[in-house]
């Protein structure tokens, strides 16, 4: 691998980094908003990845006016639509993640999740059944 | 006509989930059992002309065909594997309607059922589709209905659970996301016949080896990371001890094994066996699936909540299920695929029997109130016994059939693997014994005069009829195996 194609592919590579920056966040971050902006990242980095790939320096979006004979002119339409596609699986998630986390924090008034776990488990009222 | 039965039961559990979220408790429940019916009726049919010689077939969807537009795979195993679903799946309702109305809020109920009409949905595309975006999409579908059906208890604990489970399921979806996107970059297609054409034409040229790899790893990681495997097992105690039984038991015996069938096909018809184990990816889930195996055995046994107990020995099942497939392309992956069926039936068995002994014990889990629970309410008793023999691999039962095969998959394998395995199955049938033996002996301890209480006479009432099928069904499969070993065999690509 020369540096050139590491220049090509730099949209790639960024989108690579922002993944890890997603994913180590949603991982390992101790508070949950922030665990929820970590997978919105991850997320949003997979949908550059995509765009990037589908994306042909010179070609046009696909919509064909004259003859449809010059395939080579537009690029891929999938891709836009695989993104589309993704970004109302993502939004979903984070909507779930969002009420529950209102839900959590009006139980516990914290988001920080080592505490709720301390919380939880010396509440006798929520004991283990 | 009877090809179109799959996308019809499709469509009709999309509509019925709508409509249970609009409707009442018994209506919505009504109609989730009629749609599940369906589902084992249209299926199973569908699974019987294939199964008597009837041609698969690629079911177009939409306008565009391959390789363009989207399709399903109406193959004889995808049919048998979502009619046994179906199947599960009915019980589990019937079986656990007393702690789906105990553990939601009254009136809420319909979007209980909802979320249970769309996992049969999502678990029908899961197990037919040819495409892997489609796929994609149904795996996201089956993770937010799943933590829909765990946090419905709306107790801070199972909300917290939930947050967990969704984290993990996340990571990864993630992980899932960006091998697909990788896989799709290099090939350019999304359908599985023609990736696994391009797969293999790379594979053989050399070309994008790295990309290659890397698809197929993220691919894997991300669905054994949603299926519970080890190290990311850990979110299973919590969750499934706090939810309701019958959610624990869709979650453990069915959307897991959705995802773990999906891995499956990816193996078998985008990546082609030759190439998957080629590249060596089946040892990384062989030793995943060795730790899980035994960290599950062993967190199992510390435990003295019975649920927390049943969640750790998911996660040493699903082990065995990795293990199996790492083991070899053709015998390993039909081990594998059996001890899908077995567990699949035994494990919602387990969790069901063990809310009706503690039903009957005024709701406590922990092993020292259950002394005895198995002289009250004794058809429980009997049926949790029958799941526990089948988790050790006692002969005549589902599990014992599944380690066979293991064993002998192990046996045609390279000398480490073999001994490895041996000693694993070994090893954790005696840890399996020794928690499964101290419960069953546990609740028939006789200590006081039986005494069941209302709960328990009326859980054990309800329980009744899908606890006898449950240990029916493990019992038959279990002495009768060659039925099901033949269709394991078929999909793996033995016969």
């Amino acid at each position: 691998m020369n540096l050139q194609s590491v220049w090509d592919a730099r949209v790639q590579c960024a989108a690579v980094v922002l993944f890890a920056v997603g994913f180590s966040s949603l991982l390992l971050h101790r508070n949950l908003f922030k665990k929820i902006i970590g997978l919105n990242i991850m997320e949003t980095a997979s949908y550059l990845f995509l765009t990037a790939t589908g994306y042909i320096r010179g070609r046009t979006a696909p919509i064909v006016t004259g003859s449809a004979a010059e395939a080579a002119k537009y690029v891929n339409p999938l891709p836009a639509g695989l993104v589309l596609t993704g970004i109302v699986v993502s939004v979903s998630f984070t909507a779930v993640m969002l009420s529950l986390m209102i839900r959590l924090y009006r139980e516990y008034r914290t988001l920080d999740l080592d505490e709720i776990y301390e919380l939880v488990h010396s509440d006798p009222k929520e004991g283990r059944a | 006509m009877i090809y179109d039965i799959p996308l019809l039961l499709i469509v009709m559990s999309l509509i019925s989930s709508v409509i249970c979220s609009f409707s009442g408790d018994r209506f919505s429940r009504g109609l989730c059992i009629f749609l599940v019916s369906c589902s084992l009726l249209g299926n199973g049919t569908l699974a019987a002309h294939l199964l008597s010689g009837g041609q698969s077939v690629y079911y177009m969807m939409g306008h565009f065909p391959h390789p363009w537009g989207n399709e399903l795979r109406l193959g004889m195993t995808e049919s048998f594997m979502i009619s046994f679903f179906s199947l599960v799946m009915l019980l589990i309702l019937l079986g656990g309607g007393r702690s789906i109305r105990e553990k939601t809020e009254k009136g809420r109920r319909g979007y209980y059922h909802a979320l249970v009409c769309l996992i049969m949905g999502s678990l029908t595309v899961l197990c037919y589709t040819n495409d892997i975006f489609t796929g994609y999409v149904f795996i996201e579908i089956s993770t937010l209905a799943s933590a829909g059906i765990l946090f419905s208890r709306g107790t801070g604990r199972s909300i917290l659970a939930s947050v967990r489970y969704m984290i993990f399921s996340l990571v990864g979806s993630g992980l899932f996301m960006m091998g697909l996107i990788i896989l799709y970059a290099i090939t350019g297609y999304l359908l599985m016949p023609e990736l696994k054409e391009s797969v293999c034409s790379l594979y053989s040229s050399g070309t994008y080896a790295m990309p290659l790899i890397s698809s197929a790893a993220l691919l894997s990681i991300g669905l054994a990371v949603k299926s519970g495997l080890f190290p990311f097992h850990i979110w299973m105690s919590d969750t499934y001890s706090e939810a309701a039984p019958a959610s624990s038991a869709i979650l453990s015996g069915l959307v897991c094994k959705g995802y773990i069938f999906l891995l499956m096909k990816i193996i078998r018809d985008v990546f082609g066996q030759d190439v998957y184990y080629g590249m060596g990816m089946n040892n990384v889930l062989f030793v995943f699936g060795v730790l899980g195996v035994i960290v599950g055995s062993v967190s199992a046994i510390r435990e003295d909540d019975i649920f927390r107990m049943l969640a750790f020995s998911s996660a040493c099942q699903i082990g065995y299920v990795y293990m199996a497939a790492g083991i070899s392309p053709l015998a390993g992956t039909a081990a594998a695929l059996y001890q899908m069926f077995a567990h699949s039936a035994v494990k919602p068995s387990l969790f069901l029997s063990s809310d009706v002994l503690c039903a009957c014990r005024g709701d406590s889990r922990h092993f020292s109130d259950l002394t005895g629970a198995g002289y009250s309410v004794p058809l429980a008793g009997i049926v949790f016994t029958a799941g526990a023999l089948s988790m050790i691999g006692v002969p005549a039962t589902m599990g014992f059939v599944s380690k066979c095969l293991m064993g002998g998959a192990a046996l045609a394998a390279s000398d480490i693997k073999k001994y490895t395995v041996l000693g694993v199955i070994a090893l954790s049938t005696l840890l399996n014994t020794l928690y499964f033996a101290r419960t069953v002996i546990r609740i028939y301890t006789y200590k006081d005069p039986p005494r069941a209480g209302r709960a328990g006479t009326e859980a054990q009432k309800a329980f009744a009829v899908p606890g006898t099928v449950f240990a029916l069904l493990n019992l038959s499969m279990g002495i009768f195996a060659s039925f099901l070993t033949r269709v394991s065999e078929k999909f793996a690509g033995i016969l």
